[in-house]
């Protein structure tokens, strides 16, 4: 089975935030952001635009991996984006996971959540949709 | 938001989103997206973000990661309460969300407009519209709540 987590590239924006991609959680693309002084807002906490940030780029990542784990060539845009922001986040690394709700033919629903300790204690969780387009 | 302790600031004319913004724009995330004043008036204040490669969410297309105006609606959201309040005041974002009526091309800068519309003593409700240069084509509305901290940090 060919790993569909290699080859699979985050944007510049996430880049110039240095996040990564550090393997799987729940069977989505993990990923990672260190803290640094261009994640911070007021002092000694992340700014919410960096953990939105985090998020988007896990729901972005759970979607191209879904597709491709279905060999499916659609490209995809985002119509809207609700934050809801549960804790402040505090100077060490990050993490979060895109869950996809549902991958249809024209929409896809995904929930991304945000933490830093315990996965079971989000900081973050973003609802998003994508607007999908084939051909 | 803003990478400085924005309580310590002496503001002796009340509070001043330019002057706020040039203390912001030298630190933390703000500075990194290169977040700008861009104006106020009683009612709203407007910030500013240019086009830049390393803020691409799609290399397709061009289009500037959703969250770099997410970034910019909560700072000129948050803004807008203390413009509102004539004072800063300590607050956090409960929640934000951003429609998008149509991607921001790529190259072209961005304008957030933020607007508190409803003040109570422990929240604050506020609007905003994301454009490109007129306000009467908008790319995004943002809709979102604020906590209002009160004492309890600084």
């Amino acid at each position: 089975m060919t790993d569909t987590l290699s080859g699979l590239q985050l944007p510049p924006y996430a880049q110039s935030l240095d996040m990564t991609l550090s393997g799987r959680h729940d069977g989505s693309p993990l990923i990672v952001m260190p803290f640094a002084q261009k994640v911070q807002g007021r002092p000694g906490f992340l700014h919410g635009g960096a953990i939105s940030g985090l998020l988007e780029m896990a729901a972005v990542a759970a979607i191209a991996h879904a597709l491709r784990e279905r060999s499916d060539e659609a490209r995809f845009k985002q119509v809207n984006v609700t934050v809801d922001f549960m804790r402040g986040g505090t100077p060490q690394i990050s993490y979060a996971v895109g869950a996809i709700t549902r991958l249809g033919r024209t929409m896809a629903n995904v929930q991304s959540s945000a933490w830093q300790d315990d996965p079971a204690k989000p900081m973050a969780i973003a609802t998003l949709h994508y607007l999908l387009k084939r051909g | 938001m803003s990478g400085v302790d924005l309580s310590k600031l002496p503001m002796p004319d009340g509070f001043d989103p330019a002057l706020i913004m040039r203390m912001i724009s030298q630190f933390g995330h703000g500075g990194h997206l290169g977040m700008a004043y861009a104006g106020h008036s009683p009612e709203w204040v407007e910030l500013s973000l240019d086009w830049r490669e390393d803020l691409v969410g799609d290399p397709e297309s061009g289009v500037l990661a959703s969250s770099a105006i997410i970034s910019l609606m909560d700072n000129a959201t948050s803004l807008s309460i203390w413009n509102r309040l004539g004072e800063f005041r300590p607050q956090v974002t409960m929640d934000l969300r951003l429609d998008y009526l149509r991607p921001s091309p790529k190259g072209a800068k961005v304008f957030g407009r933020g607007m508190c519309y409803h003040l109570t003593h422990s929240m604050a409700f506020v609007r905003g519209i994301a454009h490109n240069g007129d306000i009467n084509e908008p790319l995004a509305y943002a809709t979102g709540t604020f906590i209002r901290i009160g004492d309890r940090i600084s």
